[in-house]
């Protein structure tokens, strides 16, 4: 049972959701018989608001759920996916579970670690990259696999995968073009 | 060879829009559907002998019927799309490729329990496989086929789509319900069963994605040609996720008694590279490993499979090759448990741990003779004696990989290390920095 340190971060400024997410987060509420049960949805527009969860925006959720501060802090302190510090520009998920073993994402690993010079958990200097080994994406057809950019990156292999990271690492758009050339 | 049932649309690159749906064929068995009695409905489900296919393989129609008629509280379908399982990749497909089948196969389920929620709980790095699905809900909305008055039945349903945020135990189905109430997701003590007191305290069906999207071909085809498939006790068909060392992993329909690794090269083109098989883990990572001549004399059926001492699972098959070592893919397993346990039980929370310790111990060289005998006497104590089956799904695979590969265990502990040179003899032998 390790679901990731929290060390929660305050901005030390107020949060209120945008006018977009406050429109979704009213056509969020009459789909659910509970305030309680808008928690998860309502923290994921709120990290989707600032990259990650703050003491402030939690105390937020809280406070339009009418619930308890505690109880989301709970909630997030429990799932991985919260993340109440910033990561990286580009934050990659590799999986690190048996098929993405079996099929080499150790080496993948180990050339993150060369390349970008951080280790699981670790974000670089310049906060472009970050890295996180995850268990089981289910995904395990394309092992080995990552999730990157809202978006998963499959049959990874070490060239492959540094062909990737240089294209983040040079602006350029990695969603748009073909690794597998 | 059957035809294949769930994935008979997949290979059509439009077939996620309603459009193509309804030209294959989609949503044509609803209208009729609509006619019958919903206890027929469920009859038919039940005649046609489907399980879930989330893991558990029990009987759907049966399930159904576990849930009260006269209640003055709303109901409520819960659909499992939390694939966690290790190996399992095959409800993405069909919230991917085949959306309408599930959303079709939804609104079978619900008219046939008198459910006017659905709430769809798909796991959070899900992000390609939730939009695709919600765009299909947004177009069965706005084309009449979910809202008020269905296709003007009179029938009334609600599909949400509710996105997780990372944790494995919200696919057990509590604990999907404990989440989805928006709570941390730790799995009730049953009974009560979600039949009778499920998500906001109200009798709930909790299915699979795979086994809603049977029910379409179901209900189209009828009971008795669903049941006319596979054996006398596994009926119909079932996507297998194959992947490990094999040429082609990928997704693939099955009927059900059918020849295991028969199957399994015939589909993926057998194990890479030419090498030579190991082993194969057949229902996810935690069921019992087999061996290789085990996989190659076993039936793929839920009881052919449970007589080999393994089971069906969410059909996640998962091939070792010659190359594979047992040791760390144990230790992989175990690390995968003890990162997912949600920590409410201690035989769950402290048996995933310390297993995990000393395979990873083993791993490093650093074992001691008695660690394999000792992790084998662990495992009867984490099974049976937690809310829910996460403490049995490591000591399952655990005691299966020692007993079946325990050369391999043997083959890296340090012999020359008798036990008495050690700080703790007959105990948990703790590492320096092992705490």
């Amino acid at each position: 049972m390790s679901h990731g340190s929290h060390a929660i971060a305050s901005t030390g400024k107020p949060f209120a959701f945008s006018p977009e997410n406050e429109k979704r987060f009213q056509e969020l509420l009459p789909k659910y018989p509970t305030r309680r049960a808008v928690v998860l949805p309502a923290l994921w527009l709120a990290q989707e608001q600032e990259g990650h969860l703050t003491v402030e925006s939690m105390e937020y959720v809280a406070e339009r759920l009418e619930q308890p501060a505690v109880t989301v802090f709970a909630v997030v302190e429990f799932y991985t996916m919260f993340k109440t510090e910033a990561v990286g520009k580009h934050h990659l998920q590799v999986c690190r579970t048996l098929t993405c073993t079996m099929r080499g994402c150790d080496d993948l690993q180990t050339m993150i670690e060369r390349k970008l010079g951080i280790g699981a958990g670790e974000k670089t200097a310049d906060g472009k990259f970050s890295v996180e080994m995850v268990e089981c994406l289910g995904a395990c057809g394309a092992a080995p696999v990552m999730r990157m950019d809202n978006r998963y990156w499959e049959n990874l292999t070490v060239d492959k995968l540094e062909r990737i990271i240089d294209a983040c690492r040079e602006g350029r758009d990695p969603a748009s073009e073909d690794f597998d050339r | 060879m059957t035809p294949p049932i769930i994935s008979m649309r997949f290979d059509n690159p439009d077939n996620h829009r309603l459009a193509a749906y309804v030209a294959s064929g989609g949503y044509r068995t609803l209208p009729k559907m609509f006619g019958m009695k919903p206890d027929d409905v469920i009859d038919e489900v039940k005649r046609s002998g489907l399980r879930g296919r989330g893991g558990a393989g029990f009987p759907t129609g049966m399930k159904w019927s576990f849930v009260p008629k006269s209640t003055d509280k709303p109901k409520y379908l819960c659909v499992n799309a939390d694939e966690g399982e290790p190996g399992t990749f095959k409800d993405q497909l069909i919230l991917k490729h085949d959306p309408h089948a599930l959303i079709e196969g939804i609104i079978t389920c619900c008219y046939a329990v008198g459910i006017h929620t659905a709430y769809v709980y798909v796991r959070g790095e899900y992000d390609f496989p939730i939009a695709r699905f919600s765009a299909a809900v947004a177009e069965a909305y706005a084309n009449g086929w979910l809202g008020k008055n269905i296709q003007g039945s009179g029938f009334d349903l609600d599909v949400v789509v509710h996105r997780g945020a990372g944790a494995y135990i919200c696919g057990e189905e509590t604990g999907l319900i404990e989440s989805l109430e928006g709570k941390k997701g730790q799995p009730r003590p049953k009974p009560p069963f979600p039949a009778v007191v499920g998500v906001f305290g109200c009798p709930t069906v909790v299915n699979n994605v795979e086994t809603l999207a049977a029910l379409p071909w179901i209900m189209e085809h009828g009971a008795s040609a669903y049941a006319a498939i596979g054996t006398e006790k596994s009926k119909g068909t079932m996507l297998f996720s194959i992947s490990g060392m094999v040429e082609r992993p990928g997704v693939y329909e099955s009927e059900f008694g059918v020849n295991l690794w028969d199957f399994i090269e015939t589909s993926t083109g057998g194990v890479k590279d030419g090498k030579q098989l190991k082993a194969v883990i057949p229902g996810g990572s935690s069921s019992a490993i087999l061996t290789a001549d085990e996989a190659r004399a076993v039936k793929l059926d839920y009881e052919s499979i449970a007589a080999a001492g393994s089971m069906v699972g969410s059909g996640a098959i998962m091939v070792l090759d010659e190359d594979t070592c047992v040791v760390k893919a144990l230790e992989v397993v175990l690390r995968f448990y003890a990162h997912e346990s949600c920590g409410q039980c201690p035989p769950c929370r402290e048996g995933t741990y310390w297993m995990h310790e000393i395979v990873s111990r083993i791993r490093r060289g650093k074992g001691h003779v008695e660690d394999i005998d000792l992790l084998l006497s662990i495992c009867p104590d984490m099974m049976g004696r937690t809310v829910c089956v996460l403490a049995d799904s490591a000591a399952i695979p655990a005691a299966s990989y020692i007993r079946k590969f325990r050369h391999e265990f043997e083959a890296y502990i340090d012999k020359a290390n008798p036990p008495e040179r050690r700080l703790h003899p007959g105990g948990v032998n703790l590492e320096a920095g092992a705490m």
